[in-house]
C-alpha cells in the first residue's frame, strides 16, 4: 500500500514543485513504515503530518484509525522530522535525522536507533527523546518540558537555556561526556551527565578535552535556574562563575535514581555498572538574579 | 567628596495664586516629587526628583504647575557635557552600567530631515486623492521570481489563476505596521491598544520577545510573533497564534546587545505569558548560540516554517550596523520573507547608554545600502523590507517606502500617540502614562479603548498624508514608489552621503 493509494494525503494546495519522490508508506494495523530512502525532508515531513492530520480526524475517515505508531526507515540526514509536532504518537526512527529534530514539539515520543545532529530538541515544550547513540552541539536548546535521554555523548552546549514552568520541567540524561556549555543560561530542569559510556559503549573521545572528566569547559555558564548533576569530581576551573558546587542531599539521590532506571530501561541494559549515588555532583546557581548588580539606576 | 548625584534637571514652577492644594499632582506622580504640607496646606516639590514626564502640568486642573528645563546646572562646556559629568558621578558612586530607554537623543544627522518629496507640475498632472482612487495597500513576503499565469473555468466562467501557489503574504492596509514591544516592557493596556488598533485598521503589531498574553490570543491574524534567544513564550500555539513569525537578532538601539527582563518585573501575569517561574530573570542573550552563520539562521527560518507548515511569513529582524547590506544580503538567501532593519535611533524599554548612544548606523543609510545591494544581486523582489528607527511621520514613512522600504515598523509614534512624553525612563517601570509599567494603579491610566481610538487615528491621518503626497507627485499607488529614488532629492548633504543613499542634490533634474 503506497501513497498513490492514499492520494488524499497529497494536499492540493502544496506546491507539487516542492515535492521530490514522495515516500514509499506501508500502513499495517497500528502502526505505518514510511521509507525515507532518498526523500528530501520537505516532502518526508509533509508526509509525516499528513499522517498525522489523518489520524487527528480519524473519527470520521477510513483513514487506519488504530495507528498510534510511525516508523522512518532508511532516515539520512532530513532536517526537521518531528519539528512541531502535537499529535501524542510515537515515532521511531532508523538512520540518522538531521538537524533540529523535534523542534517545538509539544507530546510526541520519538526513538532514534543511530546517532542525531545538532538542535536536537530545540524549544521543546513536552514529550520524550531516546537517542540510542550520541547527539550532536545544542541539545535541548531552551527546552521547556519533556525528557531527552541519549546512550552516549552529547557535544556542545547542551541544554542551554533550559527553563522549567508550573508543570513543564524538563530533563535530560546523558550516558557518556557532554562538551563545553553544559546547561549555560540555564534557568530550570535537571541536565544528569553519567560519565558511563566508557563501560556500556567504549567510543572514543572526540571531545575537545582529553582528560578524564565528563564535562567540558564553561558548565553552567550564566545559570540562573535548574540543577545539573554529574558523576564524578568536576575541576573548579570548569564551572562557570554563576554555579556552586555542592553534595547531592536525599531529595536529589531520588531524582538521579529515577532517571538512572529510565536511562537502564530505554536502553534495555541489564548489566548495570555500579554507579554510587553518593558519587554525583550537584552543580547548581547561587542566585536567580546572575545580574541584579549590574546597572545603575 | 561631596557629590549630588540627582542633580535636578527640571525645575516645577508651582503658581502659587492658582494652586488649590487638590493633591491631583501629588497622586499622579510615581516619583513622588510632589508632597502635601498638611501643616501649611500647601503642595511642595522636589525637583531633584523629576523626571519630566509632564503628567502633573497635563493634569494641573487649574494649571498651575510648569515643568521648566533647570538651566546652569554646571558650568557651560561644550565637551564637558552635563551628562558626561552626572554619569560619572553616579558610576563613581554604583559601579554600574548607565541605563537609559527610548531612542538616541544625540544630534547625529536626521537623514530624512535632508531629503526633500517630489510632487507633480504641468507634465505630469498630479491627482486628486479625495477623489481619484488612490491604493496604500501593500504586501509583505517573499514574491516569486515571475508569474505564470493560466485560464480556469469556474463556476460558469473563464477566470485567470496563478499557476503556482504564491508564497504567504501579510496584508497590509496601510505601510506602517507596530514594531515589537513586549508585554513586560510595556503593559498589557498598551499592548491591548497596539492589538485592536492593528486589527480594527488591517496592520500588524508584534509581540517582542514576552510571548502572547491569553487576552491577545483573539488578535492572532494581525499579530507578530517574534522568536528570540531566549525563546521566552515560545511554544507550537504561540507560533500558530500569529499572521507571521519573526526571529530577532538585534535591536537598533543595542545592536550586539541581549535582553535582559530584571525579576522584580516579572510579576504573576508576565511569568506566565513569558512561561518563566515569578520573579526569575528573562535573560535574552545576543548570540542565539544556535546560529554562528548564514547557514546556522537559514535552519531556524526552516525549522519555524516546518512547525507552520509554510503558511506564514517568517522573518530577520536585524539592527542596522556597518555591514547591513551584505547581511540583508545572506538573509534573504537564508529564506527569509521580510527582514526589519532597525536603525540606531529606533526606541528601546531598557538599554545601556553607551551603546544606545553610540553603537549601529541610521536606518536611511542602511536602508538605500540594502535596497541598492539586494537590487544588484537581482534578489529584491525575494524579501520584503520593513524598516524602523525613528519613523516620527507621513513623511518619513514615505521618504522610507521610496528609498526602498516596503513598510515601516513605528513604536515610539504609537506609544507617543498612547500617552508618552519620551522622559526616557522606562527601565524604572514607574511611567506616569500607564505605558511601561506593570504597577496596576499605574497601568489603569491607560484605557485600552482610547489607547485603540488614538493609534487608528494616528493612521487615518498618515494614510490621508501619505495619500496626499503620492498624489501630489502624480502616483496612485504605493507600490509605484517603492524604491523610486528619482522623487528623492537630497539638500546640505554631500557627495557620499548622496551616493549611498543613491539619490540626486535639489536642484538636479530627472
Amino acid at each position: 500500500m503506497g501513497i498513490k493509494q492514499n492520494n488524499k494525503l497529497v494536499d492540493k494546495n502544496f506546491n507539487s514543485t516542492d515535492m521530490s519522490i514522495m515516500p514509499k508508506i506501508k500502513f499495517l494495523e497500528k502502526k505505518c513504515i514510511i521509507n525515507a530512502d532518498n526523500v528530501d525532508y520537505k516532502t518526508l515531513n509533509y508526509a509525516i503530518r499528513s499522517i498525522l492530520k489523518e489520524i487527528d480526524n480519524s473519527q470520521n475517515s477510513d483513514f487506519p484509525s488504530k495507528i498510534n505508531k510511525i516508523e522512518l526507515d532508511n532516515v539520512l540526514g532530513q532536517r526537521y522530522i518531528g519539528d512541531g509536532i502535537q499529535t501524542r504518537i510515537s515515532i521511531s526512527i532508523k538512520g540518522t535525522p538531521g538537524n533540529d529534530l523535534a523542534a517545538f514539539m509539544d507530546g510526541p515520543e520519538i526513538e532514534i536507533f543511530g546517532n542525531v545532529q545538532d538542535g536536537t530538541g530545540n524549544t521543546m515544550n513536552s514529550g520524550k527523546i531516546i537517542v540510542h547513540g550520541s547527539a550532536g552541539d545544542i541539545l535541548g536548546y531552551s527546552m521547556r518540558g519533556g525528557e531527552i535521554y541519549v546512550k552516549e555523548n552529547v557535544g556542545y552546549r547542551s541544554g542551554i537555556h533550559m527553563k522549567s514552568y508550573l508543570e513543564k520541567f524538563p530533563v535530560i540524561v546523558v550516558g557518556g561526556k557532554a562538551g563545553h556549555f553544559l546547561g549555560e543560561y540555564m534557568a530550570g530542569g535537571i541536565i544528569i551527565i553519567l560519565g558511563l559510556c566508557n563501560s556500556i559503549n567504549p567510543i572514543k573521545s572526540f571531545y575537545l578535552f582529553d582528560d578524564d572528566e565528563v564535562v567540558g569547559n564553561y558548565v553552567g555558564t550564566g545559570m540562573h535556574g535548574g540543577k545539573i548533576f554529574v558523576r564524578g569530581e568536576i575541576s573548579n576551573h570548569k564551572l562557570g562563575k554563576e554555579i556552586v558546587k555542592s553534595e547531592i542531599n536525599e531529595e536529589d539521590e531520588i531524582i538521579i535514581q529515577k532517571y538512572l532506571d529510565n536511562y537502564y530501561k530505554y536502553f534495555g541494559i541489564s548489566n548495570k555498572e555500579d554507579i554510587r549515588l553518593k558519587d554525583f555532583t550537584k552543580l547548581s546557581p547561587f542566585s536567580r538574579r546572575p545580574y541584579g548588580k549590574l546597572y545603575a539606576y | 567628596m561631596a557629590l549630588k548625584l540627582n542633580q535636578s534637571e527640571f525645575e516645577i514652577v508651582r503658581d502659587k495664586g492658582k494652586c488649590i492644594s487638590c493633591q491631583v499632582c501629588v497622586r499622579q506622580c510615581s516619583n513622588d516629587v510632589h508632597e502635601y504640607d498638611e501643616d501649611d496646606g500647601t503642595v511642595l516639590s522636589d525637583n531633584s526628583k523629576c523626571v519630566g514626564c509632564h503628567r502633573c502640568e497635563t493634569l494641573c486642573p487649574t494649571g498651575s504647575i510648569k515643568i521648566k528645563r533647570r538651566e546652569s546646572e554646571f558650568k557651560s562646556n561644550a565637551n564637558w557635557t552635563a551628562e558626561h559629568l552626572k554619569n560619572i558621578y553616579k558610576q563613581a558612586e554604583t559601579g554600574g552600567v548607565v541605563l537609559t530607554s527610548m531612542g538616541c537623543d544625540k544630534p547625529y544627522p536626521v537623514y530624512w530631515d535632508h531629503i526633500l518629496f517630489n510632487a507633480s507640475q504641468v507634465t505630469n498632472p498630479s491627482i486628486d486623492p479625495l477623489r481619484e482612487p488612490m491604493e496604500i495597500k501593500t504586501f509583505i513576503g517573499r514574491k516569486p521570481d515571475r508569474l505564470e499565469l493560466k485560464p480556469v473555468r469556474e463556476s460558469g466562467s473563464n477566470i485567470i489563476r496563478f499557476k503556482n501557489n504564491l508564497e504567504p503574504q501579510l496584508e497590509l492596509s496601510v505601510p506602517v505596521l507596530f514594531s515589537a514591544m513586549s508585554y513586560g516592557s510595556i503593559s498589557l493596556n498598551a499592548v491591548k491598544s497596539l492589538a485592536k488598533a492593528a486589527s480594527e485598521f488591517g496592520t500588524f503589531y508584534n509581540t517582542g520577545e514576552g510571548g502572547l498574553h491569553k487576552d491577545l490570543r483573539g488578535y492572532g491574524n494581525n499579530t507578530i510573533v517574534q522568536v528570540a534567544s531566549g525563546r521566552f513564550g515560545v511554544d507550537k500555539d504561540y507560533l500558530n497564534s500569529g499572521a507571521a513569525v519573526e526571529i530577532k537578532i538585534g535591536q537598533g538601539a543595542k545592536p550586539g546587545i541581549g535582553g535582559h527582563l530584571p525579576g522584580e518585573k516579572v510579576n504573576y501575569d508576565v511569568s506566565t505569558t513569558r512561561m518563566i517561574p515569578e520573579g526569575s530573570d528573562a535573560i535574552s542573550p545576543a548570540p542565539h548560540h544556535d546560529i554562528y552563520s548564514i547557514e546556522d539562521l537559514s535552519q531556524l527560518i526552516y525549522a519555524l516554517k516546518e512547525a507552520t507548515e509554510y503558511k506564514k511569513p517568517v522573518g530577520v529582524k536585524i539592527s542596522a550596523v556597518h555591514n547591513v547590506a551584505p547581511i540583508a544580503s545572506g538573509i534573504v538567501r537564508a529564506g527569509a520573507d521580510f527582514i526589519s532593519i532597525d536603525g540606531f535611533r529606533g526606541g528601546t524599554g531598557a538599554a545601556p547608554q553607551v551603546i544606545r548612544d553610540n553603537v549601529g548606523i541610521p536606518i536611511e543609510l542602511a536602508l538605500a545600502a540594502v535596497d541598492i545591494r539586494l537590487r544588484e544581486e537581482g534578489i529584491r523582489h525575494k524579501v520584503s523590507l520593513i524598516v524602523a528607527g525613528s519613523i516620527r511621520s507621513s513623511a518619513d514613512v514615505i521618504k522610507a517606502i521610496a528609498l526602498g522600504a516596503d513598510a515601516v515598523y513605528i513604536g515610539t509614534a504609537a506609544l507617543v500617540a498612547l500617552g508618552c512624553h519620551l522622559c526616557q525612563k522606562c527601565y524604572t517601570s514607574k511611567c506616569n502614562w500607564g505605558i511601561a509599567t506593570q504597577d496596576p494603579y499605574l497601568t489603569k491610566r491607560l484605557n485600552p479603548e482610547i489607547g485603540t481610538r488614538k493609534l487608528i487615528n494616528l493612521l487615518t491621518a498618515w494614510s490621508h498624508e501619505i495619500k496626499e503626497m503620492l498624489g501630489g507627485a502624480g502616483i496612485n499607488a504605493i507600490e509605484s514608489l517603492r524604491g523610486n529614488r528619482e522623487h528623492l532629492r537630497g539638500v546640505g548633504l554631500n557627495e557620499k552621503e548622496l551616493s549611498i543613499l543613491g539619490i540626486k542634490h535639489a536642484g538636479e533634474a530627472w
